[in-house]
């Protein structure tokens, strides 16, 4: 009996002992104080020091897209830290290339701020939240494809530009252990400031995409975070020139929706390739923007299209009716959002057209 | 033989005759597992080294003045890792406030070894064999050099590995398994000329 308790007290002794020291070391030696985190030059925050800078970062509610939650298996999570941290870390080293490491790119779950950092990250990234939201709508816009609206109720608005892409959460699931996020454009006009409207489109197997098809259901709860991307309409008089494929019809048609309300008369063409007629959708829109919008063409491209379709309108792939409509590469500005097979090679009409590269914008889905 | 002269001997019977990976096969899945890349083996047989040496002196202490003088030796095993977990712990926590380079090339690979099996083996092994307070950390500081021994070779060889066509189902912890037995094979060669 005596030993018994010997035992217990024993172990718990030499346990709490050590608690105690780890305690003590933790609140001495792994205390940073207060530090500094400066983000371009002009934002300052003061931290808790000795944690890794996502983390930190995110209690500031500056939200860096990372895909893995910060255990440095993702490599999303790139940030130029000018000032402040140490030598790369082994953990770091596989994600960034030579030039990366020339420009001070570090891995924002790696680095742990323990004195004062510069950082500078891409100012849209000050405008990324997290919204807890709740499924509005779902319908479904052709055998594939359906439209997700999402109402947002906390925070209760997002602004962002037409274009831009929301990433969303989805839970684990038969298809996954952990939560994933996965990216999506935005088709809403970003003057609805309460709503998120998405197209997606199933992919066999694709996680976020059955999760969608299968489960998801009007009034569920849903967790997603953005605005993201550069992919938005340029401030210029140029020609505009838009392609879309399949649900990348989504941020054309916010742009397109974003220049009828802000009355941006330029002169635009629509180019939406399709297989057959049941992959064609939202032409109806369309139609009624090009009553909005003066100088604006839809030009529906179907590559095989069936007999009962009775089809009139442009037939072949893509790229063959975007050469034969273009005349000339001149004063133009060009958007695409598809599949990477169907940009490259929209790309190389275009260029082949004379349309500098820097003004080609693309949003490929990866 | 004296102590002294039994603590050289035993250090040099960890590192070769009877080098804690290769004839007892201990702490393996971090051996196979970071032995991809020369930099980083450094690393972690530099982290072992040390954590073996102070381990295996800090259980000696342990177990002689603590568990002993109670009558606790059944409950070595728990000490132990409890022991060795935290000591790890506070070290990563000093590395990291002084030196950014040291915690950059050592410190990152200590969570890594807090429960490796080779560490707590070589505390047992002390306890088995009744070694005394040098003895015990001699051995200890010898198998933390045979393992970093052991993890270079095999780094240096997975390195000239990539270029071989090695057999798809092999790949991998495979093929590495049977070089570590061919080496474990080498070292016997040395077995027999001293004992721990």
């Amino acid at each position: 009996m005596v030993s018994f308790f010997v035992s217990v007290a024993a172990v718990s002794g030499l346990a709490g002992f050590l608690a105690v020291l780890m305690v003590i070391a933790d609140a001495t030696i792994a205390n940073y104080g207060t530090v500094k985190v400066t983000i371009n030059g002009d934002k300052k925050f003061d931290v808790k020091g000795g944690r890794p800078l996502l983390a930190t970062l995110m209690d500031e509610g500056v939200f860096i897209p990372s895909a893995c939650g910060g255990r440095g298996s993702c490599g999303l999570c790139k940030v130029k830290i000018k000032d402040g941290a140490g030598a790369f870390l082994p953990t770091e080293l596989p994600w960034l290339s030579d030039e990366e490491k020339e420009n001070g790119i570090r891995l924002a779950c790696q680095c742990k701020v323990k004195n004062d950092y510069a950082i500078e990250i891409p100012e849209e990234l000050f405008n990324v939240k997290e919204f807890r939201t709740t499924v509005l709508r779902i319908r479904d816009l052709t055998h594939d494809i359906k439209e997700v609206v999402f109402k947002l109720d906390d925070p209760a608005t997002m602004d962002y530009k037409a274009g831009q892409f929301i990433q969303l959460k989805v839970p684990e699931y038969e298809l996954t252990d952990e939560p994933v996020y996965r990216a999506y454009s935005m088709a809403s006009h970003p003057a609805v400031k309460d709503q998120v409207e998405t197209e997606i489109r199933l992919v066999p197997n694709g996680i976020c995409t059955t999760y969608v098809h299968k489960h998801l259901k009007e009034g569920d709860q849903v967790i997603l975070n953005g605005p993201y991307g550069e992919f938005f309409l340029r401030d210029s008089d140029r020609k505009v020139v838009c392609i879309a494929g399949s649900s990348g019809m989504a941020p054309i048609k916010s742009i397109l929706n974003d220049m009828a309300v802000r009355g941006i008369d330029r002169e635009t063409m629509y180019f939406f390739g399709a297989r057959s007629k049941r992959d064609l959708f939202l032409a109806d829109e369309m139609r009624e923007l090009e009553a909005k919008l003066p100088r604006f063409s839809f030009i529906p491209a179907l590559s095989e299209p069936e007999p009962e379709d009775n089809w009139d309108g442009a037939t072949g792939l893509i790229t063959e009716v975007l050469d034969s409509y273009l005349s000339s590469g001149d004063n133009v500005e060009a958007y695409l959002c598809g599949s990477p097979g169907m940009i490259d090679a929209c790309i190389n009409v275009l260029t082949k057209k004379g349309v500098p590269e820097d003004l080609i914008f693309y949003d490929k889905f990866a | 033989m004296d102590t002294g002269f039994a603590a050289v001997a035993i250090f040099f019977a960890a590192i070769f005759t009877n080098n804690i990976l290769l004839t007892n096969y201990l702490g393996m899945c971090s051996f196979l597992s970071v032995s991809r890349e020369i930099k980083t083996s450094l690393g972690l047989g530099a982290a072992v080294i040390f954590v073996m040496a102070s381990t295996s002196f800090l259980n000696y202490i342990v177990y002689h003045f603590v568990l002993i003088p109670l009558g606790l030796e059944a409950l070595r095993f728990i000490v132990f890792i409890i022991v060795i977990a935290a000591f790890v712990q506070l070290v990563e926590m000093v590395i990291e406030r002084v030196s950014e380079t040291l915690y950059a090339a050592l410190g990152i690979f200590l969570p890594l070894i807090t429960v490796n099996c080779a560490i707590l083996g070589v505390s047992l092994f002390m306890v088995i064999r009744e070694y005394g307070m040098l003895q015990s950390f001699m051995y200890g500081l010898g198998s933390g050099i045979g393992w970093f021994l052991a993890i270079m070779a095999m780094a240096g060889i997975r390195q000239r590995l990539k270029k071989a066509q090695v057999p798809k189902g092999l790949e991998g912890a495979g093929i590495t398994l049977v070089i570590t037995g061919m080496m474990a094979l080498a070292f016997m060669g040395f077995s027999g000329m001293i004992s721990v």
